[in-house]
């Protein structure tokens, strides 16, 4: 088949072979993936090593971590078409390629943990209204309807689709509505993203996750959703990097790129302030008044009191004052540096706020509880890793997914 | 979600859940209805107006 006419138009890229070689490697990584998920759903939930103390394990992690990563694409849309931040529209559509691919794998992942999808349209028909994760369940089920949308008008400006007169017309009247729909996503994405802080913040039978609440809602809750908007769009330059990297080109300007870092920047420091402040709170009065030492929680060799400084200081203070400088943002090697360590900042707090709260004894006569993950759950979580790279790739080869590219890499 | 399931009740907690998802679900489908549409306006719309020499 002649692929000329489905890549955009002004643009290069490698030969069919290449493409074909390198999708092949990834569909395999997949396809184990997609065997220890029929497994979980054939013979259920004992394929995992989930137990009574771990109910919440890797998979919640892994749909916790993705939903903060994916954050990128509800902040990138605020600003750009909100805000008014034109630059960053050099880089949006990429955004919102990934944050559909974390939303996706997060839906994904929960239709595994549930043990039962079929059973998975309970939670919006008998919905649980008292429960923070209906909202979650709502507010995700939603937003990722509402990436779906701002991803359509990108797919129909394909080269062999633009020609049909419905579709060249669906993209371009979508885009003019695109501000509807990206004002949605805040609104959906604040609300998530917190209540998956506020599962954690709640829990007043953990003192190790509960806080202070500001009316119904936690200081979690906030801190969530800061946080996932000011990692959220890191982990949209990391990618853009990587791709650059694997491409061998320049595929977003300068000026976008350094933009959104300097509004990330800004945003972790801020963030890590209000994170610093909660810590200081939480150790010297709400964890005392629930019996509870600061030391007590950090007494494991796994969970030492270096998670805690490697969480603010390493990757949040460190990062935040890297990129809200000029000079951090312009060398590409204190750029990567800060934007790695953001993304592994924030994934460190998911891991945090839900593997540690598992793991620390809650009485005198308790031991640390002990997890280890089997490989059906370590597949599964790599399977939306492997679904990621098919979508960019694909995306990549047959999308006009970065409107500069054919600026920065003329073709002679 | 409906008022017809059994186990709905008119309470606050029922009344602000489900107003904020029929809310969301209502400007996602709005805004998706008004660009099919206005879409359907355009290809055909344009058509029968050249064809009958308005403008």
């Amino acid at each position: 088949m002649n692929e000329t006419p489905l890549i955009p138009a002004g643009v290069k890229r490698c030969s069919k072979w290449q493409f074909s070689l390198w999708m092949a490697a990834v569909t395999a990584v997949l396809l184990w993936g997609v065997y220890a998920m029929f497994l979980i759903w054939y013979k259920g939930l004992n394929q995992t090593n989930m137990n009574d103390a771990y109910g919440f394990a890797l998979w919640i992690w892994a749909d916790l971590a993705v939903i903060a990563l994916g954050g990128g694409a509800f902040f990138s849309g605020f600003l750009t078409y909100i805000i008014g931040k034109d630059e960053l529209k050099n880089i949006i559509n990429f955004a919102v390629i990934i944050g559909f691919i974390c939303y996706s794998s997060a839906l994904l992942i929960l239709a595994i943990d549930i043990g039962q999808p079929l059973r998975g349209w309970f939670i919006f028909w008998h919905a649980n209204v008292h429960s923070m994760l209906t909202e979650v369940a709502f507010c995700l089920s939603c937003y990722f309807a509402v990436l779906t949308i701002e991803f359509i008008p990108l797919i129909l400006e394909n080269p062999k689709l633009a020609k049909k007169p419905f579709l060249h017309h669906l993209s371009h009247n979508m885009h003019g509505i695109m501000a509807v729909f990206a004002a949605t996503g805040v609104f959906l994405s604040f609300f998530h993203q917190g209540s998956l802080g506020g599962v954690a913040g709640v829990l007043y039978g953990r003192p190790f996750a509960f806080r202070e609440h500001i009316f119904i809602w936690p200081f979690t809750f906030f801190l969530f959703t800061w946080s996932a908007a000011a990692c959220g769009p890191c982990f949209t330059i990391l990618v853009t990097k990587i791709t650059e990297k694997i491409t061998g080109k320049k595929l977003v300007g300068d000026a976008a790129v350094r933009l959104l870092a300097k509004i990330s920047g800004w945003m972790i420091i801020t963030y890590i302030i209000a994170k610093t402040a909660d810590t200081i709170y939480w150790a010297y009065v709400t964890a005392p008044g629930l019996g509870f030492t600061l030391m007590d929680f950090y007494t494991s060799s796994t969970y030492n009191i270096g998670l805690l400084f490697a969480e603010i200081i390493v990757c949040g203070f460190v990062p935040g004052l890297i990129l809200i400088t000029k000079r951090g943002r312009e060398s590409s090697f204190l750029l990567m540096t800060a934007i790695i360590l953001a993304v592994i900042g924030v994934s460190l707090n998911r891991w945090v706020m839900v593997l540690q709260v598992m793991a620390v004894p809650l009485f005198s006569f308790n031991e640390w509880y002990t997890y280890m993950p089997s490989w059906q759950e370590v597949a599964t979580t790599v399977l939306p890793v492997a679904y990621g790279l098919i979508v960019i790739s694909l995306a990549y080869r047959y999308l006009p997914v970065f409107p500069q590219e054919r600026e920065l890499n003329p073709i002679d | 979600m409906f008022p017809f399931i059994f186990e709905w009740t008119w309470d606050i907690s029922h009344i602000v859940f489900m107003g904020g998802l029929w809310y969301a679900i209502s400007i996602i489908g709005a805004g998706l209805t008004f660009a099919i549409v206005k879409s359907l306006f355009d290809v055909y719309g344009s058509h029968d107006s050249h064809g009958n020499g308005h403008h």
